[in-house]
């Protein structure tokens, strides 16, 4: 029994609770008895609290028992990238600068779903800080893929993705400043949305870049994304950059077929550098849309395909050491034990507490900020920033949506590209420029690879129209069955 | 590759309250130098007449009332002090007597 539950959908899953067929408290102890099976390889989490995951499924049986079930979340249990506030739950970044760090408060979206009844439980490997494209930078330990264990999960969330894609948990969130959901989401196998910027609240999301962050979904199907979306999107106070309008019901604009859409094939994006294999199998799904009956066109977003990687370097650096330099060993997180005086407190903190990555990132953030420097780079990344977001509104001018790869390659084998900083950052060349122009972007599974490695496909979206986003989306998954496959681990 | 010659980079890592190792410093600079002779491409875009984008969508004037609401409690605001006495943070001396 417990081997099918793990691998259900937030959908079946919920559907097994409502009937009375399964209880809370029966999902929560399987998908953890699946994480003790696998963790020992996989190493998705930087922890997880089995009491506590348990006592809130009870709660969450309790409640049903009473007629007082809140909706389709209620006692599912819900994973946790560690850069998301869960109170009383360890906050890490998996950095040393915030080992032991707990949190004092919930996430807007954290509170959300706790609303929505869901088990909040299991902190998420990443990126140190969420800066990076495969896990490798986290302080504590490596995520494996599931399809391929000497392979990356891809990153930042390569922990969510891994976990949701190995049946350790039905859905996680995740975040997304440069590709961070997508990515992952493309080389595990499962579906990930990063949503427009300001659809979902950032209050307790800790900062990267603040211009360019998102938290979104990851999941097994593009209906349980769209549920986790629904239940996490809408304007927050606490968030003076979200965005106050309506969140639509966005399970009910699920379409079972395509419709006549308007679908754009950026021509810079299938060029030297895609791998033929993932090329060959974006090009099959375009193709199936087109044989749905679809019109395909091909657009042109010359500036986002020569500048978002150089653009996306200055902008999420320069905005990281400012979000950054909260980290000073004074109120809370790591302090350096032996320091001079209070400034030397904060060199030694930081140069203890941070890894490579992140310093790299802060000195140039730092440096393109610098005096002398911010008009030739700051200044100048924010007016090409207008003219790649430019490219993509003059595109959806003529087309609903662009489908595109995620990454120019699958997933690629650990220590690969770690030795060179520069090639790992311009792997992210299809899903930074989306970030740039604030729109929704979805990975959702498209193929294998001859070696049995997942391929994404990219749909990305006009703005505030995930509900468009995520039919156009769901569409194709349901035509095809790579969501129904899942990794031998 | 040689690092950008304008990238100082004890100059930077001082504003950014970093303590690089002398080991730190060479690699640092070779990487970020590479990083910074691909950024140079930038220069190629003409964007004499383009504003500067902060925020894709924005929202302007977004107000709050101004009035109080109960903020994080002090007990939890120190929860991960690393050193505390009473309801306060204890930091090196930071203030130089006379």
């Amino acid at each position: 029994m417990s081997s099918e539950l793990t691998f259900k959908t937030v959908t079946e899953l919920a559907a097994l609770l409502a009937a009375r067929k399964a209880s809370s408290v029966e999902l929560t102890t399987a998908f953890i008895a699946r994480a003790q099976a696998v963790e020992d390889r996989l190493h998705a989490f930087n922890s997880f609290d089995e009491a506590d995951a348990l006592a809130q499924a009870r709660a969450a049986d309790a409640r049903r028992a009473a007629g007082q079930a809140r909706g389709p979340l209620d006692g599912i249990p819900i994973g946790f990238k560690d850069v998301i506030a869960v109170e009383g739950q360890p906050l890490t970044c998996s950095s040393r600068m915030l080992a032991g760090f707990v949190s004092p408060y919930d996430a807007t979206v954290t509170r959300r779903l706790r609303e929505a009844g869901a088990v909040l439980w299991g902190r998420l490997n990443m990126d140190e800080f969420a800066m990076g494209s495969s896990t490798e930078n986290s302080a504590f330990q490596p995520t494996a893929n599931p399809w391929d264990l000497a392979r990356v999960p891809g990153g930042s969330s390569g922990g969510p993705a891994a976990a949701v894609a190995a049946g350790e948990m039905p859905l996680a969130l995740g975040s997304d400043t440069g590709g961070s959901i997508r990515q992952p989401a493309s080389f595990c196998g499962v579906v990930g949305l990063k949503p427009t910027y300001g659809r979902v609240s950032r209050y307790g999301l800790v900062a990267f870049a603040s211009s360019l962050d998102q938290i979104g979904p990851i999941a097994r199907t593009v209906e349980d994304a769209a549920l986790l979306l629904g239940a996490i999107a809408g304007h927050d106070p606490l968030d003076s950059t979200s965005y106050a309008a309506p969140v639509p019901d966005y399970r009910a604009a699920l379409v079972a077929a395509p419709g006549r859409w308007k679908l754009g094939v950026p021509k810079e994006y299938f060029g030297a550098g895609l791998d033929p294999e993932v090329g060959a199998a974006v090009r099959a799904a375009i193709e199936f849309y087109r044989a749905a009956g679809c019109e395909i066109r091909e657009v042109s977003l010359p500036l986002a395909a020569d500048y978002a990687i150089a653009t996306y370097y200055i902008i999420a650096t320069a905005e990281c050491s400012s979000n950054l330099a909260r980290y000073d060993g004074v109120r809370y997180g790591h302090r350096a034990a032996k320091a001079a005086d209070a400034v030397d407190l904060y060199f030694q903190t930081r140069a203890e507490g941070f890894g490579a990555e992140v310093k790299r990132r802060v000195i140039l953030g730092t440096y393109v900020l610098s005096s002398g420097y911010y008009d030739a780079y700051y200044l100048r990344a924010q007016k090409v920033r207008t003219l790649i977001r430019d490219d993509f509104l003059r595109a959806f001018r003529e087309v609903d949506a662009l489908l595109a790869p995620v990454a120019p390659t699958a997933a690629f084998r650990r220590g690969e590209k770690s030795a060179d900083p520069l090639a790992m950052y311009l792997s992210d060349i299809y899903t930074i420029s989306v970030n740039l122009a604030g729109l929704p972007g979805i990975s959702v599974p498209c193929g294998f690879t001859a070696g049995g490695l997942p391929v994404g496909l990219q749909i990305i979206g006009q703005p505030f129209q995930e509900a468009g986003l995520l039919a156009i989306a769901h569409a194709y998954e349901q035509g095809h069955d790579w969501h129904t496959r899942h990794p031998a681990l | 590759m040689a690092s950008a010659p304008d990238l100082n980079i004890d100059y930077v890592a001082n504003l950014a309250r970093i303590a690089l190792t002398d080991g730190e410093k060479a690699v640092f600079a070779r990487q970020l130098g590479d990083v910074l002779a691909y950024i140079e491409k930038l220069k190629q875009v003409d964007v004499s007449r383009v504003e500067p984008t902060a925020h894709a969508f924005p929202v302007t004037n977004v107000w709050a009332e101004d009035a109080p609401r109960p903020g994080l409690p002090v007990d939890a605001a120190l929860r991960n002090a690393p050193a505390r006495r009473d309801d306060m943070f204890v930091v090196p001396v930071v203030v130089e007597g006379e």
